[in-house]
């Protein structure tokens, strides 16, 4: 019965990793494609990591698969943060579509903070 | 006091991942434990005290249950612009007021917007933070300030301040 | 059961092909960068289905040491990204 309940929640997870995907393909610019990559491939594999406890029960592994969770999210939110604000400062414009930009102006470039 | 929370916070981390009590394994986290203190302790939040207070925990777990319905409406958001052909968005970089003061709620701001429906994090200059916004439904500062942070701060400011 | 985890498993490896199409194609540096780190975020979930597949616990060790690489590695690009104008 269990095993079943992890399958279910595989299938979830590769479901939203699969629009995940599609929208890193499908939406013009780096921020929309940082948008839905991030969220949806985060829930995915948060997903598939619950699988994990239906599978194996609260074992050895199941606790691991419950710390690598808020891990997972940690990560992908400073990462997704990170290359956003890189990719403005480099000088990557938004797309064509855009209707608002506060950030223009605003960018102080960091210097120093990271010894060479 | 700082470093002693930081350094028990990190060993308990190791117990996690490792699961053995042999102490070979204790030897090597407490080493490993104390090598990242000594080199990270200076990052780590002010007043410590705030760990052993466990109204804030309450707030905390409140906080998590709301946490995950925004995360899950986020994701059936995304499915939506990204599976209709029409491909509804009409992106923008909005700018919106902190009130929050120390740093690890706004850190702990910044990554909710992030997770929440079409909206994402850019850069904190100052008392601003900068979001980008697949899908600008008003133009007015007022409506948009509530609209993004609003539901998150009022917690925040339990649970950090 | 065996079989519907072997299907899975192709499907994410599928998906981490959807992923190297956008840093092949990708028009500017950042695009390409997205691509690599949600390919890293990809990879721990097939970690997942091969433990399920073959009962061994310590691949789970590697995807959680998997997920820590690829964040250094992408925070690393970034700053890269950050520092230098690469409008020529």
């Amino acid at each position: 019965m269990s095993n079943i309940i992890g399958v279910i929640l595989l299938c979830i997870g590769i479901l939203f990793n699969l629009f995940g995907c599609l929208g890193l393909i499908r939406l013009p610019d780096v921020y929309n494609r940082l948008q839905s990559a991030t969220k949806c491939v985060t829930l995915g594999t948060c997903s598939i990591l619950i699988s994990l406890l239906f599978f194996f029960g609260f074992s050895e592994i199941g606790i691991k698969a419950l710390v690598a969770i808020p891990l997972l999210f940690f990560s992908t939110t400073v990462a997704a943060h990170a290359l956003a604000r890189g990719a403005y400062i480099s000088g990557i414009g938004l797309d064509k579509r855009s209707i608002k930009d506060d950030y223009k102006g605003q960018v102080i470039e960091d210097q120093g903070d990271m010894e060479q | 006091m700082r470093y002693l929370t930081l350094f028990i916070i990190l060993f308990l981390f190791w117990l996690l991942l490792t699961f053995e009590l042999s102490p070979e394994n204790l030897i090597t986290g407490a080493v490993a434990a104390v090598i990242t203190t000594l080199f990270f302790g200076r990052f780590f939040v002010r007043g410590v005290k705030k760990f052993f207070q466990p109204a804030r925990y309450f707030w905390l777990l409140v906080y998590l249950f709301i946490f995950i319905w925004e995360c899950l409406k986020a994701n059936f958001d995304v499915a939506y612009r990204v599976l209709h052909p029409a491909m509804p968005i009409k992106p923008g970089i909005v700018k919106v007021k902190l009130n929050l003061e120390s740093n690890i709620g706004r850190t702990f701001l910044a990554m909710s917007i992030t997770m929440t429906p079409g909206t994402i994090a850019v850069d904190i200059i100052d008392d601003h933070i900068f979001i980008h916004w697949i899908f600008i439904s008003s133009t007015d500062p007022e409506v948009y300030s509530k609209k993004i942070s609003g539901r998150f701060e009022k917690h925040l400011k339990r649970i950090f301040e | 059961m065996n079989m519907i985890l072997q299907i899975l498993l192709y499907a994410q490896i599928a998906l981490c092909f959807c992923c190297l199409y956008r840093v092949v194609r990708g028009p500017t540096i950042a695009d390409r960068m997205v691509g690599i780190d949600i390919f890293g975020i990809l990879v721990v979930g097939i970690c997942v289905i091969i433990a399920i597949i073959t009962d061994r616990m310590f691949i789970i060790d590697i995807g959680i040491a998997w997920i820590i690489l690829s964040f250094i590695g992408t925070l690393t690009l970034a700053k890269y990204l950050s520092k230098k104008k690469l409008n020529e």
